[in-house]
């Protein structure tokens, strides 16, 4: 089966789950990147790095900032009958918008935030969470393309081969203009929490000193090459930016390891890390829910227990 | 001007679900309007005497999903609409996309349409991008904060990678964040007008629309694997002590 990949990116640079894509479609046949963008022929050639074997790459103005509408109508004016049966995509807020704009385009319909997935005689069946992760469905789209997103880290990323060849053609744009972007302000820097495989994060417990309490979290996530997290309260109280929470009304991440410090585990809290693959808790609390879905706890306080981890980590990782 | 406010009821955030012979369970958990749909409301009530506008609650639901919309109602929306038909209970999101559009077009003079970043239960985020691809108006996602001017309407928008302000023409789409503001709580009169509103109830005939076909579906609905939840307290010694020791068991983990 061929299937077509498509690269999510932000000012051409890539969302690392746009490789796992590639990985998967890898393993089901040929693969074919999707690159829209302006400027972005660089991407063009890293897809092919990642192990595509074609990429259709629309480079135009028109497409220069992220338009669900433009790239919507660019993507569905090269989708035939006879081709692809599949289209993936990377899990982000960009891709949703565009996979729901085609799903109307194409008549067709839309998997997302995929965890696992299966091909029987060309017929996906999707793996997602539902009701926010404490459930899980199996899924399948009746139409063509079947049209799927992938969730961040839910499937191996394959290595590039540097200088890796392959057929890169060049594919109209369509333009849209009915939403002016007028300007745009960066969030933190520092390792996207979608993307990390180490998640550390602090709740309330750092209101002592919530200052202090958050450089120390983020001190660790540095050891760890991670990303900082924070539970609901934190944000409320204003401790830490929106864009850190985790939960369900922040992000879902699922990370190799999460470090919850001074975060009692509520139920909304849990459905934005219940995938991840270690969870270990700090907690002066020994009831604390957070330990019941925990591997490893410990109970004391935060401002002594993260300082201490981080020196630990720094000596064993050679760091120090 | 109208503004729509699209709302779901869904069971609630704190309930605990279990999957019996393939339908969820949520034991006597409470249904409730989509927590993000509050911020839709609130976005919308903060925003109608700006444009001088009434405010439109409407749900594809059952019959107890009128709760849902008396919730709208209370907060301060000024009507309520149901779409209830039993031609609907197979609806995928592209499906209730087109039957969303259709009703923000029967309900006429709607100027905006504002949604719920995502619901709780199915929670796929797609519906309000389809619905602004039905009924071709501009989409204005994950919005915080606003202003609405005469001719123009501007956000700020979270995405991943930060804040983006844009703008864009009447009528649209708005999906709102919890940036709006926390939600309002029902007043006392809100809850004695919401008591006593009529609901109208359309169906797809009302709509002039057939049955969406289903193209989505579900094969299957599972409990996750239980989670080998023993958890492990790591103690016995100092602070430097007890970090050794939880390094060296995550660094056994293999996962660094
Ligand atoms: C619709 C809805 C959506 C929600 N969405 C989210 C969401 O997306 N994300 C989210 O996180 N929450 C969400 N919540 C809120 C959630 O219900 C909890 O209120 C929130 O997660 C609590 O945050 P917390 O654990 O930091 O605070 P608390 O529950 O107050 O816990 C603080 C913990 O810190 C411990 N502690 C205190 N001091 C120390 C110390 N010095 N050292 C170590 N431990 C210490 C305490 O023992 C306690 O366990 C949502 C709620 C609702 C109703
Ligand atoms: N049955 C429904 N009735 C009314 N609005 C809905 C319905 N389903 C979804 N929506 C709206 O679409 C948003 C996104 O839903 P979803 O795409 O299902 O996650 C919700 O937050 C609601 O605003």
């Amino acid at each position: 089966m061929n299937t077509w990949v498509y690269i999510d990116h932000f000012n051409g640079q890539p969302t690392p789950a746009s490789w796992e894509a590639l990985g998967l479609a890898k393993t089901l046949g040929p693969a074919t990147a999707l690159v829209f963008g302006q400027n972005v022929a660089a991407l063009a050639k890293t897809a092919l790095e990642y192990g595509a074997d074609t990429v259709l790459l629309a480079d135009d103005p028109a497409l220069a900032v992220f338009s669900p509408e433009a790239f919507t109508s660019t993507l569905a004016a090269l989708v035939s009958d006879s081709a692809p049966a599949l289209i993936l995509f990377p899990t982000t807020s960009r891709t949703r918008e565009l996979a729901a704009m085609l799903s109307i385009d194409l008549a067709s319909g839309v998997l997302v935030d995929v965890t696992g997935l299966e091909v029987l005689d060309g017929q996906v069946v999707a793996t997602r969470p539902v009701y926010e992760g404490k459930l899980l469905e199996k899924t399948t789209c009746a139409a063509r393309p079947q049209l799927v997103t992938l969730r961040a880290r839910a499937f191996p990323r394959p290595a590039p081969s540097a200088g890796r060849a392959g057929e890169i053609q060049t594919v109209p744009a369509q333009a849209d203009g009915s939403v002016v972007v007028e300007g745009f302000v960066s969030g933190q820097a520092g390792v996207s929490l979608s993307d990390a495989g180490v998640v550390v994060s602090g709740g309330r417990g750092v209101s002592s000193d919530p200052a202090e309490g958050f450089r120390l979290v983020a001190e660790l996530a540095s050891v760890l090459g991670g990303a900082v997290g924070a539970s609901r309260a934190a944000v409320d109280e204003g401790y830490i930016p929106y864009a850190n929470q985790v939960g369900q009304t922040g992000k879902v991440v699922s990370p190799d390891l999460y470090i919850a410090a001074g975060i009692s585990g509520a139920i909304q809290h849990m459905s934005g890390m219940r995938s991840s693959k270690v969870i270990v808790a700090i907690n002066k609390d020994p009831d604390a829910p957070i330990f019941q879905s925990a591997q490893y706890g410990v109970v004391g306080d935060l401002f002594t227990m993260i300082p201490a981890l981080s020196e630990a980590f720094k000596k064993k990782l050679g760091k120090s | 001007m109208k503004i729509v406010v699209c709302i779901k009821q869904t069971p609630d955030s704190e309930a605990k679900l279990t999957a019996q012979d393939g339908q969820p369970s949520w034991g006597d958990a409470p249904l409730v309007i989509n927590p993000f749909d509050e911020y839709a409301v609130e976005g919308a009530l903060q925003q109608k005497e700006a444009v001088d506008a009434s405010v439109t609650a409407l749900c594809i639901g059952p019959d107890s999903a009128r709760d849902a919309l008396k919730h709208a109602l209370a907060m301060g929306a000024d009507e309520a609409i149901l779409v209830s038909d039993p031609a609907l209970d197979a609806l995928d999101s592209a499906g209730a996309a087109r039957v969303l559009a259709a009703a923000i077009q029967k309900i006429g003079d709607a100027g905006l349409a504002f949604f719920g970043r995502q619901t709780i239960d199915n929670g796929t985020g797609l519906v309000p991008a389809q619905v602004a691809r039905v009924l071709g108006w501009p989409l204005l996602s994950l919005v915080g904060q606003m202003t609405l001017a005469d001719a123009e309407i501007k956000v700020e928008r979270t995405i991943e990678e930060g804040k983006q302000t844009a703008h864009a023409s009447y009528p649209a789409v708005l999906s709102i964040m919890q940036g709006v503001g926390e939600p309002r709580y029902p007043s006392f009169m809100g809850i004695r007008k919401a008591g006593k509103a009529e609901i109208p109830v359309w169906t797809l005939a009302d709509l002039g629309l057939e049955a969406p076909a289903q193209i989505v579906r579900r094969a299957e609905l599972l409990n996750p694997p239980a989670r080998d939840t023993k958890c492990e307290i790591i103690s016995g010694g100092s602070p430097a002590e007890i970090a050794e020791a939880l390094a060296e068991k995550i660094l056994a983990e293999k996962i660094l």
